[in-house]
Order: C-alpha cells, then sequence, then structure tokens
C-alpha cells in the first residue's frame, strides 16, 4: 500500500446537503446619534446580509462596528433608518420579543455564575415558554453540538470552566432557541490563540452544519478573512469603505484605508484564505480502539510509519502510539485521550495547521472532520509547496471557492 | 507528540485551582462559623449558671432571675428583628430603586441622607422618637430602623451597581425584560454584598437596642438601666453580656443565612 491521498471532494456525502435557516438582514439607511455629540456614532449605513452568510465587520476601534451590531437587536435603539430581519420590520418590534429569535454572544461568553451550564443555556427556551422535556432535550442537543459531554458538563458552574468551554456554552446559549440569526460581538477576543483557533474551527463546522445569518463583530482581520463569507470594512461612522468577499477584499483593496488595514505582507495572508481541506491531505498509520496490536504494527511498517494515530470507536483521534508501545499485546485494549493532540479540522486555515505543526514533535498535524472523526493529515511539505504556490502568480488556479 | 502545550492543559490547571480555593476555604469558615456560636452559647451559658447559683441580694434577685434573664433576651431579640424587618422592608426596595435608570442620579443624595441616620447619635434619635410618638416598643423600633438603615441601603446600591454590566446586557440581549432581569441576575448577583449590609444592620441594631431600657421599650437595656440606677454593678455586667452574646449570636445568625442565601456557583 503506498501513501495515498486523502482527497476531501467526496466531503459532503457525509450528510444531507444543509438547508439554509438564516435570514436575510437588512439595514436601510441606519444612523445612531447620541445626545450632546455633534457626529453620529453611526451615520446612514444601509447594509444587506444574505442569509445563511456569516459577514465579519472589521474596523478600528471607535468606528461603531459594536453600535451598528446592537442595533439589530436594539439593545441600542436607531435614531433613524429601518432594519428588516427576513421580510419583516424589526424596527419597533417589541425589544424583548425580538432579542428572543435572535442569537447573542458576547466576549467573555456572558454566561451567569449563579445557574448552571445546563439552565444557562435553558434560558432562553423557557423564555420562550417551551415545556420541560423540551428543554431538557434541547440542553443535552445543544451541549452536543459545541463538544461537551453533557453528562459532565451539564450541572457544573461556569466558574468551573475554561474560558473557551465557557465561550462554547456562550454559543450553544445563543443557539438553544434555533434564532434565524446569530449576533458576535468579538466573541473569541479574550481566549488564547490556540483555543480562539479551535473556537473558530468549530463556528465554521457549526455553520456547515446549521446555515444561520451570521453577523460577527472583530478588530482582528484575519479573523474575518478566516471565517467570513464576506468582510466589511468600517471607517468612522460606520462608513462602509469595502463590502466584498475575503479573496476580492485581500486582490483589490478598494482605497488606502483598505490597504492600510490589511497591511502588509497580504500575500502571506492568502495562507490565511486556504483551508486543510483544500489541500491533499496525507494518510498515516492508523489503528482503532480494540484493533489486534501486531496488526497495526504490520500495518504501519508496510507504510513506513513509526507512529500510529488511534482513533475511538467513533473515528475520533485519541493519540499518537511510537511501534514499540503497539508491540505489547494489550496496547490498544485501553488507549487514553491526548488532551493535547495537536488538530486541525477540515474549516481551519494552513495558517492554523502552521501553528499547530510548530508546537508538534512531528511535523504532522491530524486533521478532523465531521463530529470529530479522524480524516488524514497534513505535513509540513504540503505547506511549505501551499506557500510557495501562492507566491507565484499562478496560485489562483489553487483556489477552491467556499 | 508529549508536549504539554494546548488549551488542554490549561483548561486542568483552571479546574484544579477552582476546587482548590473552594474547598480550601470552606472549612475555615466553618471553623470560624463553631467557635463563634460556642462562644456566645459558652457566655450566655455562664450568665445562666451565675443568675442561678449566685448569692444576690432581694433587690438583685428581683432582677437576675433565670426567668428575667431568658424573658429580657428574648424580648431584646425581638426588638431587633422587628427592626431589622422594618430596615429590609425599607432599605431593599428603596435601594433597587435607587439603581433604575431616572432615579440614579438620587442614588448618592439619598445615601448621604441615610448616612446622617447613622452618625447622629442613637440616644438622640431614641429620645426624639419618644418625645414625639412617646414611649414604649413601636417608637423605639422605629428610630432603631433610621440609626440602622443606612449600611442596607447603601450595600443594596453597591452590590447592584457592582453586577458586571456586560451581565445585565447579555441577559437583556437574550431578551429578558427589565424587571426579569433584575430578579433573576442582578439580585441573586447582588445577594452576598446585601446579604453584608443586613449583617451589619443587625449587629448595630443589636447592641443599640440596649437603649430600649431608658425608653421603656423593654430587653435587655432594662438590665443594665436598672444597673446604673440602682448601682448593682452585678446586674448592669450581667446585662451588658448579655447583650454582646446576643450581638455575637445574631451575628453568627446571619452568617449562616448569607452563606445559605448566596447562590453557589458565586
Amino acid at each position: 500500500m503506498s501513501e495515498t491521498d486523502v482527497t476531501n471532494a467526496d466531503l459532503p456525502a457525509d450528510g444531507p446537503e444543509p438547508q439554509v435557516h438564516g435570514q436575510r438582514i437588512l439595514l436601510d439607511g441606519v444612523t445612531k446619534r447620541y445626545p450632546g455629540q455633534k457626529a453620529p456614532a453611526v451615520d446612514d449605513i444601509t447594509l444587506e446580509i444574505p442569509a445563511g452568510e456569516i459577514v465579519m465587520l472589521v474596523g478600528p476601534s471607535g468606528c461603531g462596528k459594536t453600535t451598528t451590531l446592537k442595533m439589530i437587536n436594539r439593545l441600542i435603539e436607531p435614531s433613524e433608518g429601518r432594519i428588516l430581519i427576513g421580510d419583516e420590520d424589526v424596527t419597533h418590534k417589541d425589544p424583548d420579543e425580538l432579542r428572543r429569535h435572535v442569537g447573542y454572544v458576547i466576549q467573555g461568553a456572558g454566561l451567569f455564575p449563579h445557574l448552571t451550564v445546563a439552565k444557562n443555556i435553558a434560558l432562553v427556551p423557557r423564555l420562550l415558554g417551551w415545556d420541560k422535556a423540551r428543554i431538557e432535550a434541547r440542553v443535552t442537543e445543544m451541549l452536543e453540538l459545541v463538544n461537551l459531554e453533557p453528562d459532565q458538563y451539564a450541572s457544573r458552574y461556569p466558574r468551573e470552566l475554561s474560558g473557551g468551554q465557557q465561550q462554547r456554552v456562550g454559543v450553544a446559549r445563543a443557539l438553544a432557541a434555533d434564532p434565524p440569526v446569530l449576533l458576535m460581538d468579538e466573541p473569541f477576543g479574550a481566549v488564547d490563540p490556540i483555543t480562539r483557533q479551535r473556537l473558530q474551527d468549530e463556528l465554521l463546522r457549526l455553520q456547515e452544519e446549521l446555515r444561520k445569518t451570521i453577523v460577527f463583530v472583530t478588530h482582528d482581520f484575519d479573523e474575518a478573512v478566516k471565517l467570513g463569507d464576506r468582510i466589511a470594512i468600517l471607517q468612522v461612522g460606520s462608513a462602509i469603505a469595502q463590502y466584498d468577499t475575503p479573496e476580492a477584499i485581500l486582490a483589490n483593496p478598494a482605497n488606502e484605508f483598505v490597504e492600510g488595514f490589511i497591511g502588509h505582507g497580504a500575500a502571506l495572508k492568502q495562507l490565511t484564505l486556504t483551508r486543510v481541506r483544500d489541500v491533499d491531505l496525507h494518510e498515516a498509520a492508523v489503528a482503532r480502539v480494540g484493533d489486534d496490536p501486531a496488526q497495526a504494527v504490520a500495518a504501519a511498517e508496510e507504510l513506513g510509519r513509526e507512529h500510529v494515530i488511534v482513533l475511538d470507536g467513533a473515528g475520533r483521534p485519541l493519540r499518537w502510539l511510537p511501534l514499540r508501545a503497539l508491540r505489547r499485546p494489550d496496547a490498544l485494549t485501553r488507549v487514553a485521550r491526548d488532551e493535547n493532540l495537536e488538530s486541525v479540522s477540515l474549516a481551519s486555515t494552513l495558517n492554523d495547521a502552521l501553528d499547530e505543526m510548530l508546537t508538534s514533535s512531528h511535523g504532522v498535524v491530524v486533521v478532523t472532520g465531521r463530529r470529530g472523526r479522524y480524516e488524514g493529515v497534513v505535513r509540513i511539505e504540503t505547506v511549505m509547496e501551499a506557500m510557495q504556490g501562492l507566491q507565484s502568480p499562478a496560485h489562483e488556479a489553487g483556489r477552491v471557492t467556499r | 507528540m508529549s508536549i504539554a502545550t494546548g488549551p488542554a492543559a490549561t483548561e486542568d490547571v483552571a479546574d484544579a485551582s477552582t476546587t482548590t480555593t473552594a474547598d480550601g476555604a470552606a472549612p475555615m469558615r466553618r471553623g470560624r462559623a463553631v467557635g463563634q456560636l460556642v462562644a456566645c452559647l459558652a457566655v450566655f451559658g455562664a450568665l445562666l449558671v451565675y443568675v442561678a447559683v449566685a448569692d444576690l441580694s432581694s433587690v438583685e434577685a428581683r432582677n437576675l432571675s433565670t426567668t428575667r434573664l431568658l424573658t429580657l433576651s428574648w424580648q431584646h431579640f425581638l426588638l431587633a428583628m422587628a427592626a431589622a424587618l422594618l430596615v429590609i422592608v425599607l432599605a431593599i426596595p428603596l435601594g433597587i430603586l435607587l439603581t433604575r435608570g431616572p432615579m440614579r442620579r438620587f442614588s448618592t443624595p439619598i445615601t448621604a441622607v441615610a448616612g446622617f441616620g447613622q452618625a447622629a447619635p442613637a440616644i438622640g434619635l431614641i429620645v426624639i422618637a419618644a418625645l414625639y410618638f412617646g414611649t414604649g416598643r413601636f417608637p423605639f423600633v422605629c428610630a432603631l430602623a433610621v440609626y440602622g438603615i443606612l449600611p442596607v441601603l447603601a450595600n443594596v446600591v453597591t452590590g447592584i451597581d457592582g453586577v458586571d454590566p456586560r451581565l445585565v446586557e447579555a441577559a437583556r440581549g437574550m431578551g429578558m425584560s427589565a424587571f426579569s432581569t433584575l430578579v433573576r441576575v442582578e439580585l441573586p448577583l447582588a445577594i452576598p454584598v446585601i446579604m453584608t449590609g443586613v449583617r451589619t444592620a443587625l449587629v448595630l441594631m443589636t447592641g443599640t437596642a440596649a437603649l430600649g431600657g431608658f425608653v421603656n421599650a423593654g430587653g435587655l437595656g432594662t438590665l443594665v438601666n436598672t444597673g446604673i440606677k440602682l448601682g448593682l454593678d452585678n446586674v448592669l455586667i450581667v446585662g451588658a453580656l448579655a447583650i454582646a452574646a446576643l450581638a455575637l449570636f445574631i451575628d453568627w445568625l446571619a452568617r449562616i443565612i448569607e452563606m445559605a442565601a448566596t447562590p453557589k456557583g458565586l
């Protein structure tokens, strides 16, 4: 068996084509003036956010991006203009009623410390008057969705969770009542870079399944490029400097302001545009818990590998094992999960993969797909090739539409 | 593959540290709670024993019987509790009101006025109440309440203002009404601070209730008053010690209630 390339073209065979559950949002000439201030905080912004897409609002601090976001769920009341969600004008709708149907995620998650994880998630369904059994089922479903074991986490209090876990609960809470629209205000701003990368990957994975309309505020342009279907770059007063796909913005910045905001090294930023799913994955030697170690050793030796990635019953990677550890007859009966296993998802960027590799002693990083299942590995050579490809003008061919 | 980096490692550390602090702090608090209860019960027990066995003159004996000590202590306890109830009923709604939008600007002046209540000599307040509303329990309880309102009022305002504004915004952003946000987010999170204020007021008022002896309101102050007037030092000292023991006991009781009322997870 030679080194087989795993192509991901047939990935969606996993499930049916996801439906778009989101609704479009239209900001129509929206302005916010604060009393006693001459210049409006948001000056006549008109922006259409298509259903089922992630739109990133980026800009320097004080440009009005958060104000713009908060006017969509009317935490801040617009002074002028209309806001439509779907075809409904929500500008004068009862704000509490409106907000129960708009998910809202803030920085640091904003979980209520006196409520358990389950009760935090159950909040909006309870406000909507769901019955108990339905709420309970939904909480379990939401925790599974964000990869937190319900039995283990439902009854914990927020302070017993790490920052990343809290943020995941925050997303679960926002999605609990299945709102068509999700507003995210710098949600991943307060976590460490590795956790942030994982949360971003998870959001992209969720979005593949859910197809919500997501408006996401960030000041991090790399995050915008990674997550956004479209990016709106805002100047002071929420004036839109450019509103386009990340590819188009990187290729053709509309003006000097945008150029300045993208910063130098735009070519390297292209690495952020290339997803792990866009490159050819390699196959590592694989063994499953419960397999015969001798056979696993034989298979690995045939591939010429010294390490084997062990998968659990659900096909999720557990840890790398060296061949010498596999020579014990009970080596595969019980394998502990390596919590620090370097892994990226198909939605991760090559930039993320490179980051992970730099902490890995193997020069490879495991790639997981839906539900955390093993898909293959990315090798450092693959990233290097991609970088060379990006630097040559012919790299357009390598770009895959998302 | 054994480099210990990544979020999982930090998560474990975070888990471990939170649980240790929680477990490490609890026994200390429990130790203090038990110690305080034992101390005040011991003092009170010693007083009861003294009253029962001491060789007393007939005047002393009339003032220092076991039943009289118990009755006066109970009266004293009720006086303090009645005043505390009045304070809670007045100060908590008022404090909440002072943290709501347009009323917020009155928060500083009203807290200052409440500060006068505490700064004024308690004996003055009590005598004024007695002059205008007569002697007896009710005017006395009212005067005590004026004296004890500040810590509760101030702590309600501080406690609610101290709730992380992002949590309030998260609650509103999820569609909770202003009232529901107050009841389900702001008040539960402010409880520890509010309860500290209530406890302070209780202890203050238990001590101050000793002045009830001067205005015929009953309580252990009667013993102190009698002791002073008749020059019976032992009556005076028994009364004073009993008041101190009662104040410690009420402080203990309030701590227990505080611990029970504080939501888990804080």
